[in-house]
C-alpha cells in the first residue's frame, strides 16, 4: 500500500522495489488471458530468483517465469496453455524433475485462499475436495511447513461443522487463507493512484490484489482521475491497495487483454515449441527477453505484424480473423 | 452417412444435455458438445464457464476457458468466486451438468488429471485439477470423455484429483460430499453409465462394429456388458448443425 497521489514508474522500478529474492508473489489473468507478461519479463530480466508463486490456473506467464528458474516454490491449480501446452511445458518438467515444490489445489480452494487473505481471516470452509487425495497428498512437508514462518502448518484440514449439519454438511474443508507479499495484475485502465477498471472477466484478480501487501499494476491506458470517477460501477480495484502503477501498452502480450488484442496463438506455439528443447529455450529467451532492454523493445523483436494480427475487433474485444490452430 | 469418430462422441455427449441445463465446460471436445447440445436439441441450455462468463453467445468456438472469445454477449461477465459460486449453491448448482476429461478413471467414476506415478518427482506431470475437483464434488451430473486404452481405465488410479462415487454407493455421502456424480461416460469405442445400486461402471452401449469384448480388451477393470445396445449414429441433421453452426472452420473436428 502506498497512499502518494501519483504511483507511475517505470515497471523497471517497481519490479526492483517490490519484488525481492524470496517474495511470495501472485500473478493476474488465467492461462492465456490477461497475464502481466511484461512484468513476468522483466522479473526474469532482472535475474530474481527463490520466489515463492500462487496462482488457480496460470500459463504464460507461469511457464516463462519456471523456464527461467524464477520459481523455488509453486501453490497452483492448474498449469496449462491452451492449445498449444494443455500442460504448461516447463511446469511439467520442473515437477518431473524434482526441481521446484509445488502442492496441489482446486481452482475454486485458490480462489476461497485469496478471499480469506482478502478478509483478513485464517481460512474458509468449502466441501470441494472431499474424498480427493488433494486432502491427502501434500507436496510441502510438515517439517518444511513448520521451519518456515511465512508458510501455513497444513494444507488443508477436515473439520466439523460448528453449526452442527447446518447447510446439509456435517465436516468442511478449511483451506488457509494466502497474503502474498506482492500481486501483479495488468489491466485496461489506470489512473495515477491506482484506480483499476478491469474488461471482460476479473478471474481472481481482485481477491489477488486485495489479499496483499503490495499491488503493481502495469495497464494499457493510463487514464485521467476523472474518467474512471464518472462511471465508478465500472472499476474494480480503488487505489488504496495499489503501491505502483507502470503504463505498460501490450504489456499483456503474448496473452489476450479483452477489448485490446486477443492471445498470440501462433507466438504462444512456438513458446511451446522453444520450451521441449534446451538449446531452442536458450536461444528464445536470448532472443525474446535477455536481448531486449524492456517491453516496448520485446514489442519490436515481436514485430508489427504479429500486434497488428491479434488487434482486437471493436466490436467482439477479440481478433476475429486471427488463424488460431 | 459419413462421419468422423469426434462427430459421433461429441453428438453422443450433446445428447445427454436437455434444455434449461446449465452445462460447465472445459475445453476442446467439452466445449464442443455443449454448443452442439444449443444448436441441435438444448437451445434454451446455458454453457457457463468457470473464470466467470455465463451465457456466452459464443460467435466463434473458444479455445480455451479464458479465451475472450467467451467474454462477448454474456449474461454476465464476474470472476471465479462468481463461477463457482453459481456452481456449489443448491439453487443454481442442482441445474448444473458437468463435462470433464481426464488422464485416468476408475470403476467409480473418480479422475486422475494430476500425476502418472509418484506425486513428487512423476513419470508425468499433467495440467491439475483447475476446476475439475470443484465441478466433480457438486455438480448434479456430470458427463466424462475418455480415450478406451488400459492405461486410462485403472483398477487404482496414481492420484485421485476429481472425486466420481469414491468407494461405491456410500461414498459420496462418507467423504461429505453432496448427491450427484458422474453419469455418463463418453468414450472412442462406446458410452458407459453408473449403475443406481452398485455405482459402479457398466456398459450402456457400443459404437457400430465395436464388441463389448473389445471395449473390454482396453480396460484394466472388468465391468458389466449384459445390458448393452448399439448407440444410435449421427443423423444428417445432427451433423450438419454441428459441422456448420458450431465448429465451421474445424477447429475441434
Amino acid at each position: 500500500m502506498n497512499n502518494q497521489l501519483d504511483k507511475t514508474m517505470p515497471l523497471r522500478e517497481a519490479i526492483r522495489r517490490y519484488v525481492k529474492n524470496g517474495a511470495h508473489i501472485s500473478i493476474g489473468g488465467f492461462t492465456l488471458n490477461r497475464n502481466p507478461m511484461a512484468a513476468v519479463y522483466e522479473i526474469i530480466r532482472q535475474k530474481i530468483t527463490d520466489l515463492h508463486l500462487y496462482a488457480h490456473s496460470n500459463g504464460t506467464g507461469l511457464d516463462e517465469l519456471i523456464g527461467a528458474g524464477c520459481i523455488a516454490k509453486l501453490e497452483i491449480a492448474y498449469g496449462g496453455n491452451g492449445k498449444a501446452a494443455p500442460t504448461c511445458i516447463r511446469f511439467a518438467r520442473a515437477i518431473q524433475n524434482n526441481e521446484i515444490l509445488f502442492e496441489d489445489y482446486s481452482n475454486y480452494m485458490m480462489s476461497l485462499r485469496f478471499m480469506a487473505g482478502a478478509m483478513g481471516v485464517p481460512f474458509l470452509p468449502t466441501l470441494s475436495g472431499m474424498g480427493s487425495d488433494m486432502l491427502t497428498t501434500w507436496g510441502f512437508s510438515e517439517s518444511m511447513r513448520l521451519s518456515d514462518p511465512k508458510i501455513v502448518n497444513k494444507k488443508l484440514a477436515v473439520v466439523d461443522n460448528p453449526f452442527g449439519n447446518w447447510g446439509g454438511a456435517k465436516k468442511v474443508v478449511a483451506v488457509p487463507a494466502i497474503n502474498p507479499d506482492v500481486t501483479i495484475i495488468h489491466v485496461q485502465q489506470a489512473d495515477i493512484m491506482g484506480t483499476c477498471r478491469i474488461k471482460g472477466l476479473t478471474f481472481a484478480d481482485v481477491e489477488q490484489a486485495k489479499a496483499s501487501r503490495h499491488v503493481i499494476v502495469t495497464c494499457e491506458n493510463l487514464v485521467e482521475k476523472a474518467v474512471l470517477r464518472e462511471n465508478p460501477d465500472m472499476n474494480q480495484i480503488p487505489f488504496i491497495h495499489v503501491s505502483a502503477v507502470c503504463h505498460v501498452p501490450f504489456g499483456g502480450y503474448p496473452t489476450a487483454v479483452y477489448g485490446h488484442y486477443d492471445y498470440d496463438a501462433q507466438y504462444l506455439k512456438q513458446f511451446a515449441a522453444a520450451a521441449r528443447d534446451e538449446n531452442a529455450f536458450t536461444a528464445y529467451q536470448d532472443r525474446f527477453i535477455f536481448g531486449v532492454d524492456n517491453h516496448e523493445q520485446f514489442l519490436k523483436q515481436v514485430g508489427k505484424d504479429r500486434l497488428e494480427a491479434v488487434a482486437a475487433d471493436p466490436r467482439t474485444g477479440y481478433s476475429v480473423n486471427m488463424k488460431r490452430d | 452417412m459419413d462421419y468422423t469418430l469426434k462427430e459421433l462422441m461429441t453428438i453422443c455427449a450433446a445428447r445427454e444435455i436437455k434444455n434449461g441445463d446449465i452445462v460447465f465446460c472445459g475445453t476442446g471436445i467439452s466445449m464442443l458438445a455443449a454448443m452442439a447440445a444449443k444448436n441441435i436439441n438444448a437451445p434454451d441450455s446455458v454453457i457457463f464457464f468457470e473464470t466467470g462468463a455465463i451465457d456466452s453467445k459464443l460467435e466463434d468456438i473458444p479455445l480455451a476457458v479464458a479465451d475472450p472469445r467467451i467474454m462477448y454477449h454474456t449474461s454476465a461477465n464476474g470472476g471465479l468466486m462468481e463461477a463457482f459460486c453459481t456452481m456449489q449453491n443448491p439453487m443454481s448448482g442442482a441445474r448444473i451438468v458437468g463435462i470433464l476429461g481426464a488422464a485416468q478413471i476408475d470403476i467409480y467414476g473418480n479422475l486422475n488429471s494430476t500425476v502418472i506415478g509418484e506425486y513428487e518427482a512423476p513419470a508425468v506431470r499433467f495440467s491439475g485439477s483447475g476446476g475439475a475437483c470443484d465441478v466433480a464434488s457438486f455438480v448434479s451430473r456430470s458427463i466424462i470423455f475418455m480415450k478406451m486404452e488400459k492405461r486410462k481405465f485403472k483398477k487404482k488410479l496414481d492420484y485421485l484429483t476429481s472425486p466420481g462415487y469414491l468407494d461405491g454407493p456410500e461414498g459420496r455421502e462418507k467423504a461429505g460430499l453432496p448427491p450427484g456424480g458422474p453419469d455418463k461416460v463418453i468414450t472412442d469405442m462406446g458410452v458407459m453409465g453408473f449403475d443406481e445400486h452398485t455405482r459402479q461402471m457398466f456398459l450402456i452401449g457400443c459404437f457400430p462394429g465395436i464388441t463389448p469384448d473389445r471395449i473390454l480388451d482396453n480396460m484394466e477393470f472388468e465391468i458389466r456388458t449384459d445390458r448393452a445396445v448399439e448407440i444410435a449414429v449421427p443423423t444428417q441433421t445432427e451433423l450438419t448443425l454441428l459441422r456448420e453452426k458450431c465448429d465451421p472452420h474445424s477447429l475441434i473436428l
